[in-house]
């Protein structure tokens, strides 16, 4: 009676949550509406975790003597893990949000593979199929628990700089290959022929650390600004383990949440990817920065500097203003600036808005939220498509650590490593200023033409240093007008 | 008796494909200025494997067993734990300018899909 009660409270536990986590994404659809959406999921969580703990009305015979043990381990594990993640997550920095989605994302993929190394070594699983489905969930978990650790190395500054050595697609190939035949003997082996080489329980370690490597030499050749690409995959790897971990356990509401969150993963991959111009298999097997070295010297001319205070007076007597910020703007913490002399400009009567490129900045809407985080009202912010034709009739474009994005070598230069990459018009403005530390190339190696460009002049600093001459330039102004 | 839902290949795919054809759907829905919440709002909603984590942990015989089980509910309490908190903090974040008063967000323009 008890097994038949707790089987019920769980499976209507699982199938609210599954419902209030569509559901919650579903409010997502408009900044209003998605701070309830998010409350609305969490209230799934909340009920799909205590519903959990009916499980111990049912537990296997053989675990029955560990069941006192075995529940204090848990409690214990989500205390700390819950906590500790709860108090990270409330006081971190919103520039470190990228890598803090990472080794959220890892930590998932973690757990759905720890999942299956539970199944596997217990020998849980039932068939063929079962088992299969387990192997493959542990791989895509596995991959995705190391993988994320490097992206989020590489976000946090931990790791510096992509590492790439020749042949690396072999040992690449080489080692997932390992994991699949290691995967194929630990089928062997429950079909009856056992014992190849080494026993069931080490071709399972075998397999597990080969997803592991895999997933470090996968991530390490991946530069960062390629990120947005692959944080959107782990993303999706990650949530591809949980549904089919979720089939192996018979719990639906694990497939169902795993297999929206792989859809939505694979959505903004596709997103990204387009944003760029670029496959998902070029992202992630090829070296984007190798790849433009030696294209560089076609444009001629000079970078012409300005001093901050001249482009500050220029802006506050403009009409019509369009800031292009890119991951410079987060590197230097400077949103809370931006968005001071923004201010100033609005009280000129300016009008300003904020044009943002899908892949600026290291993850997906990076710098919406950094803007969203200075206090910037959200129907000041507008993507690509919205804003690209307003350029022409800009007088200012301000482009603040961004590069590849409003190179315009991608409409016209089709030798360019980025042409064919949608833009944002930013050299059709009146005048250019750009915010760059110093002289030299992005990341990805490009000349950018704009820089050359006769309308352009270049505004040389860290992003906040500038931004706050700019700030001083024009409230000496209103000093010396009053 | 049994209550168990037992679930063959065929409803288990039926339920991969819905589950991820309304995913498609409900995120094509997102703009694109809320596409850093919306990966860890969806990150958040992967921490549901906490569930399974728990489900292996109580189940679990050997040490081994034990230890991987409590690394798993560890990992998974992290995942949902750590994607609320962020997510909860991104999204009370966007303000309009239309409202100047907090308890007049209703009269808020939607805004422009991206």
């Amino acid at each position: 009676m008890l097994v038949l009660v707790s089987q019920i409270v769980i499976g209507a536990a699982d199938l609210a949550a599954a419902f209030l986590f569509l559901f919650g994404l579903k409010r997502m659809s408009s900044p209003a509406t998605a701070p309830s959406g998010i409350r609305v999921a969490g209230l799934g969580m909340v009920a799909a975790v205590l519903a959990s703990f009916f499980y111990l009305a049912s537990v296997n015979p053989a675990a029955q003597p560990h069941v006192l043990v075995n529940l204090g381990l848990a409690l214990v594990a989500l205390v700390i893990g819950g906590v500790g993640a709860w108090f990270v997550g409330r006081t971190v920095a919103m520039t470190a949000m990228p890598q803090m989605v990472a080794i959220y994302n890892g930590m998932g993929g973690g757990a759905a593979g720890s999942i299956a190394a539970v199944e596997l070594f217990g020998v849980h699983t039932q068939g063929v199929t079962q088992l299969v489905v387990t192997l493959l969930g542990g791989l895509i978990g596995a991959i995705s628990l190391s993988g994320s650790v490097i992206a989020w190395a590489k976000l946090d500054g931990v790791l510096k700089a992509p590492l790439r050595v020749q042949g690396q697609q072999y040992v690449n190939a080489a080692v997932f290959l390992v994991a699949i035949a290691a995967a194929g003997v630990v089928v062997a082996s429950v079909l009856g022929v056992g014992g190849l080489v080494l026993t069931t329980p080490q071709w399972i370690w075998v397999f597990f650390t080969c997803a592991l490597v895999f997933g470090v030499l996968m991530t390490l050749p991946i530069g960062g600004a390629d990120m947005p690409v692959v944080i959107s995959i782990y993303n999706a790897f990650t949530g591809l383990a949980v549904g089919l971990e979720g089939f192996v356990l018979q719990n639906p509401a694990l497939m169902i949440a795993g297999m929206v969150v792989g859809a939505a993963g694979l959505l903004l991959t596709v997103i990204m990817a387009k944003a760029m111009n670029r496959s998902i298999s070029n992202v992630l097997f090829t070296n984007f920065g190798t790849v433009a070295k030696g294209k560089t010297g076609a444009i001629k001319g000079t970078e012409r500097p300005t001093e901050a205070s001249d482009a500050a007076i220029k802006m506050r007597y403009a009409a019509k203003v369009i800031i292009v910020p890119g991951y410079g703007l987060a590197a230097a913490h400077a949103q809370g600036k931006l968005y001071e002399f923004v201010k100033l400009l609005l009280a000129a009567k300016v009008s300003v808005k904020f044009a943002i490129h899908p892949v600026a900045g290291r993850m997906p809407g990076q710098m919406d939220v950094l803007l969203a985080e200075a206090g910037v009202p959200y129907d000041m912010i507008f993507q690509l498509d919205d804003i690209n034709d307003d350029f022409a009739s800009a007088d200012v474009a301000l482009v603040i650590g961004a590069n590849d994005v409003v190179n315009p070598a991608a409409r016209s230069d089709k030798s360019s490593p980025i042409y064919g990459m949608p833009i944002l018009n930013a050299d059709k403005a009146g005048q250019v200023y750009v915010i760059k530390r110093g002289q030299g190339k992005g990341y990805s190696g490009i000349v950018n033409a704009l820089f050359y460009a006769p309308n352009c002049n270049m505004v040389y600093g860290d992003a906040q240093a500038v931004l706050i001459q700019m700030i001083e330039a024009i409230r000496g102004l209103g000093a010396a007008a009053a | 008796m049994s209550f168990a839902i037992i679930m063959t290949g065929f409803v288990a795919l039926y339920i991969f494909m819905l589950a991820g054809f309304a995913g498609w759907v409900i995120i094509g829905n997102v703009p694109a200025i809320l596409h850093t919440p919306l990966m860890s709002g969806s990150n958040f909603v992967h921490g549901i494997v906490v569930v399974g984590g728990l489900y292996a942990l109580f189940n679990a015989v050997t040490t081994q067993e034990q230890a991987i089980g409590f690394f798993a509910v560890l990992l998974g309490a992290g995942n949902a734990a750590g994607g609320y908190a962020v997510t909860d903090r991104m999204l009370a974040m966007f303000k309009t300018s239309h409202a100047k008063p907090a308890h007049h967000r209703a009269s808020v323009h939607p805004i422009k899909k991206g």
